[in-house]
Parts: structure tokens; C-alpha cells; sequence
């Protein structure tokens, strides 16, 4: 309880450096957020260093017997094709990376406009925006993004489309409840008082108030979306051959599951290990932006 | 009430109307002809005589304007008809009667045991705040709704199927055929379904009642000396089940978009596997019938959870 009458004090004079310090204090307290963090810069240095990193080519066949134990040449081993798992996974990285963060952006951009026009404009453009997005809500998630890609076809750039559109209602339904509830602080009646456009106030004063929660929300649909594509890229969905994708490479081994476990076990930890990770760092801005959206988010 | 309720099903049967727009506009957005969902593939449609592709679209209507197409669609999928598939050359309506039993024997289950066990594993960790339970449980339901499901089934397969040799690792068996079988292959799908479901239930379970247990009629509950037991169960318990019974709504979706995965891992023939080998056949009537059909479920669950949800906390009623 006394956290709180401290940290609304602390919002109502806003001395930026104790604020920022207050906020590095709180969500670096915490063991899960650090692990989350460390998991996510490796995942950031795996992507970006991959020709480094990775020791053999990912795309080029016989690099290795095929289907070779763990070793010290291949730490990992090797798949059907001899191809090393471990430069195949650290490549799978950037896949990963690359979904998930386009996605982010493209639906949390559409979802966010649509939530600020519903909740700011009222009544009619309310109903129509929040209806369309309760019905694509009814389709689960990797439905939704089944079909769009069925109908789109395959191809990465397609399921980043699809799983960016997924995403849209989950945007636009805390994005409309937030507006609607800023829109009533006086600071918004003063604005409009003196002229400032419609637009103006949704994209200037409204947008950066529901900040903090969207960027929790979109921190935390990072994880999912990775967790997405991994299950379409398991179903066949998504990048090529020979593009190197967790999911794809879970299914790939799954075959061998009896003689070669590890070309599963690999590439599905760490899809765990970054949607963990993703989620602890979500969890831990939540909790340092703002306590009160505990069990709204 | 009344008004909660009435006002409820208006917005469903809205929301209803948008879905059906948009399975069926969604189907017309494939490139090329629209024969293409009635017909096999477009190569078959490219080697056809013009006349001939003229006929097939009278035959399937194609040749009306859009908007009859999309009424008599309707009309036609709440009669039960929901077209023929072209792989199978059989009633997409018999083709889901057949699939979707297996489905929902194994995602109810999957849902019930989530909710029970997430909520009575969310209660202790909450009872025993910091304690032992607490911090096995906590981290247990990070793993839960992190873990992909289909990798989960895979190292279930690796570990009681391949190396303990104790389960079935694949197919499904009607419970009413041979009961034990059934229930043997069913385990290892049910554990993958719900491990998302009791993890969120327990999380959401254990902050609501943290939350509950420090309000003031607990307090008084603890002052009138009644016991532990007494408090949790007749107290909290109510309570702290509002947001939880959320959560259950969002379970139906999570279970249907799992199950597509799950069924993939275990062969199990499924909706969720038919709607996959649909999609790659190119089989446009089956994918747009299942996707209906589920959204459908998932709309009308939600709106009863909405529904007993108005009716456990009033304050979302006259809200």
C-alpha cells in the first residue's frame, strides 16, 4: 500500500532522472527480468553475427554425414541432408527475430490506429471498428493465420501478413479502452477547447498516455508471435527450404525422434527459452511502468 | 438482467453477421477464378473449354451477383449444408460430424482438467504466498504458457512412448469402441491441450485471490475467528473464480488453435488436422465450413461467459 501513494506522488511532480532511476530499479530487481534479458541480447547478437557464429554453412547439404551423433565437429549434429543444427538454429534466429518483430509493428500499428479512431470518435465508428475486431477475435489466433496465409500462400513474407493481422483486435481492444478513458481528463477538454484538431489530440495527447501499456503489450506479443510462426512454420507454413526456422527444424527431427532426439529437443528449447524470455521482460515493464496494470495485461 | 441480456445477443448476432462476411469475402479473396474453391486445382481449371467453365459457374451460382452468393451461402450453411468437399467428394457436414467428436472429447477434457487443476493449484500458491508450493507452482506456470505445444507433445512422445514405452504415441480410438485404449492415447494430446490452460488459470487464479484475500471482509472473516478453510471456500473462492471464468472463454480458442497442432503431432484424425490437410489440398469448401464452425463455438462460449459473468459480479451488468 505505501508503494503506491509513493509512486503516485512521484507521477504527480515528475523529476525526469528519479523517474527513470525509480523505473531501472524496479524492473532490474527481479532475477527473471535479467535472465530474460541476457536470453534476448544472445538472441539479438545470434541474429545479427550469424555468418560469424555459426560455424558451418546452414543451407549447404553433406557439411556432415547425414543424420551424425552430437560431436565435437557438429555440437548439435547434423540433419537428414548433414546439414550442422547448430549453425541451422543460430540462422533460425533471424527468422524468428525478423517475424516477430515486423509483425509487431505492422499489427500493433494498424491495431492501435483502429483503437484510437473507436475509442476517441464514439458511437457509430465505435460500434462498427470494435464489432469487426470482436468477430475476427471469435478465430483463434493460428486459425486466423492459417487461413490467410492458405490464402495468400506460403512464403515468410506472407506469414508475417497473416499473423500481423491476427494480431490487430488485441491492439485495438486496449487501445479503444485506454482512449476512452483519457479522453476524459480535462487536459483533452482543454485542448479541444482551444482548437487543437481531432487528430492532433488522438495522435499528440492521446497516443503517448496509453503509451506504457502498448509497449507491455507488444513486448509480450513478441513472444507469442514467435510462438506462432513456430507452430505454423511446424505445420509446413512459412519459410522455404532451405530457410532455417525453429519450428520447421522441430518437425524436420521429429522423424528421427527415436535415433537423433536432439534434432527436436534444439530448435524447440530455444523457442521456449525466447518466448520465456520475452514474457519475463514483459512482465517486468509491466510491473515498472506501471503497477496497476497487473492482471489487465 | 434483461437488458444485460438482450443487449448482449444483439451485439453476438452482429458480430455473428461479420463472421460469416468475412469467411465467406475471405474465400474470394484466392487469386484467380472463384471456381477454383468448388473446383480441384487451377491447373484442372486452365485446361478446361470456356464453355464449359461457364456451365460449372451457373452450376455453383458464380454467375450471380455477389451479394445473392453470400445470402444464398448463408442460407445454405444454416440448413446444415455446407457444400462438398473436393478430396474427399463427400458433404462437408457428414465430414465434420465425423471429426469433430474426436476434437471436443479431447479439448473439453483438456479444458476441464485445465480449469480444475489451474485453479486449485493458482488457490495454494496463493495460500501459501512465498512458501514451497508457491515457488514450485509459479515458475511451473511460466513453463506452461511458454512451451510450445507441439514440442511438449514431442518430448511426451521421447519420454512415455519411445523410452518408457507406457502410452500409445499416436492414433485415436472412440471411447465408446474400447474405453481404456481410448483413454491411453488420449492422455499425452489432453496434457499437451491444457498445459497452457492450467498455467494461465493458476496465474490468474493466484493474483485474483491475493487480491481478494486482502480486502476488508476477509479481514473481518479472520476477526470473526472463522477458520482457514472456511474463509477460502466460502469466501474468496467465489470471488476470486470472476476473472478466472474470463479466462475459460479465451481457453475454447486456445484449445481449437492447439488442437490443429496437437492432432498434427499425434495423428489423431481430428478437425484441427483435417482443416491442415485441407488447406494444402486446396480444399476451400472443408477450410472455409471448419473455420466457420469454430468461430461459431468460440462466439457463442464467449457469449455465455459474458453472460454468467454479468450474473456473478452486478457491477458489469449495469455497467
Amino acid at each position: 500500500m505505501a508503494d503506491n501513494v509513493m509512486v503516485s506522488e512521484l507521477a504527480e511532480v515528475p523529476p525526469r532522472i528519479s523517474e527513470w532511476r525509480r523505473f531501472r530499479r524496479v524492473f532490474l530487481s527481479r532475477s527473471g527480468v535479467i535472465f530474460g534479458l541476457i536470453i534476448l541480447i544472445l538472441l539479438v547478437l545470434a541474429a545479427i553475427f550469424s555468418p560469424w557464429l555459426a560455424p558451418y554453412n546452414p543451407y549447404k547439404p553433406g557439411t556432415g554425414s547425414s543424420l551424425a551423433q552430437p560431436s565435437a565437429e557438429h555440437l548439435l549434429g547434423t540433419d537428414l541432408l548433414g546439414r550442422d543444427t547448430l549453425s541451422r538454429l543460430i540462422y533460425g534466429s533471424r527468422t524468428a527475430l525478423m517475424v516477430g518483430f515486423i509483425s509487431v509493428l505492422a499489427g500493433s500499428f494498424v491495431g492501435i490506429t483502429l483503437g484510437i479512431i473507436a475509442g476517441y470518435s464514439g458511437n457509430i465508428a465505435n460500434a462498427i471498428i470494435m464489432r469487426a475486431m470482436d468477430a475476427m477475435l471469435c478465430f483463434p489466433m493460428i486459425l486466423l493465420a492459417l487461413v490467410v496465409a492458405a490464402v495468400l500462400g506460403g512464403g515468410i513474407q506472407n506469414v508475417i501478413i497473416a499473423l500481423s493481422v491476427a494480431t490487430i483486435p488485441g491492439y485495438a481492444r486496449v487501445t479503444c479502452g485506454l482512449t476512452l478513458s483519457i479522453k476524459e481528463n480535462d487536459y483533452i477538454l482543454a485542448g479541444r477547447a482551444i482548437g487543437i484538431s481531432n487528430l492532433r489530440i488522438m495522435f499528440l495527447h492521446i497516443l503517448p498516455n496509453a503509451f506504457p501499456p502498448l509497449i507491455v503489450l507488444m513486448t509480450m506479443q513478441l513472444g507469442n508471435l514467435i510462438l506462432a510462426e513456430a507452430g505454423l512454420s511446424f505445420l509446413g507454413i512459412g519459410i522455404q527450404p532451405p530457410g532455417a526456422a525453429w519450428g520447421a527444424m522441430v518437425n524436420d527431427g521429429y522423424r528421427y525422434l527415436s535415433t537423433n532426439p536432439v534434432l527436436s529437443f534444439a530448435p524447440g528449447l530455444a523457442i521456449m527459452l525466447v518466448v520465456f524470455a520475452f514474457n519475463m521482460v514483459g512482465d517486468g515493464l509491466r510491473d515498472a511502468l506501471d503497477p496497476r496494470l497487473r492482471g489487465l495485461l | 438482467m434483461t437488458a444485460y441480456i438482450i443487449r448482449r445477443l444483439i451485439q453476438s448476432l452482429i458480430v455473428l453477421i461479420i463472421v460469416t462476411l468475412m469467411v465467406f469475402f475471405v474465400m474470394r479473396l484466392l487469386p484467380g477464378d472463384p471456381l477454383i474453391i468448388y473446383m480441384a486445382q487451377s491447373a484442372d481449371l486452365e485446361a478446361m473449354p470456356p464453355e464449359m467453365l461457364e456451365q460449372l459457374r451457373h452450376q455453383f451460382g458464380l454467375d450471380k451477383p455477389i451479394m445473392i452468393q453470400y445470402a444464398n451461402w448463408v442460407v445454405n450453411i444454416f440448413q446444415g449444408d455446407f457444400g462438398t468437399s473436393i478430396y474427399y467428394r463427400e458433404k462437408v457436414g457428414k465430414l465434420m460430424l465425423e471429426r469433430f467428436p474426436v476434437t471436443l472429447h479431447i479439448g473439453l477434457t483438456s479444458l476441464v482438467l485445465g480449469g480444475v487443476i489451474g485453479i486449485l493449484a493458482g488457490m495454494l500458491a496463493a495460500i501459501r504466498r512465498g512458501k514451497m508450493l508457491d515457488r514450485i507452482i509459479t515458475p511451473l506456470t511460466y513453463i506452461g504458457i511458454t512451451i510450445p505445444v507441439f514440442w511438449l507433445g514431442i518430448l511426451l512422445i521421447y519420454m512415455f512412448g519411445l523410452k518408457l514405452n507406457w502410452l500409445p504415441i499416436s492414433g485415436y480410438t472412440s471411447p465408446m469402441k474400447d474405453f481404456w485404449l481410448s483413454t491411453r492415447q488420449i492422455i499425452m494430446p489432453v496434457l499437451c491441450l491444457s498445459a497452457f490452460g492450467v498455467a494461465a488459470n493458476a496465474r490468474q487464479m493466484r493474483s485474483a485471490m491475493l487480491e481478494v484475500t486482502r480486502q476488508d471482509y476477509i479481514r473481518t472473516a479472520w476477526a470473526k475467528g472463522l477458520s482457514e478453510r472456511l474463509i477460502i471456500i466460502r469466501h474468496a473462492l467465489k470471488n476470486s473464480l470472476i476473472p478466472v471464468i474470463t479466462l475459460m472463454g479465451i481457453g475454447v480458442g486456445t484449445v481449437f488453435g492447439g488442437s490443429v497442432l496437437v492432432e498434427t503431432v499425434f495423428a489423431i484424425p481430428g478437425v484441427g488436422r483435417l482443416l491442415v490437410s485441407s488447406i494444402f489440398g486446396q480444399d476451400y469448401v472443408v477450410v472455409q465450413a471448419i473455420t466457420f464452425v469454430i468461430a461459431v463455438i468460440v462466439l457463442f462460449v464467449n457469449l455465455l461467459v459474458d453472460l454468467s459473468y454479468g450474473w456473478f459480479d452486478p457491477r458489469i451488468r449495469y455497467g
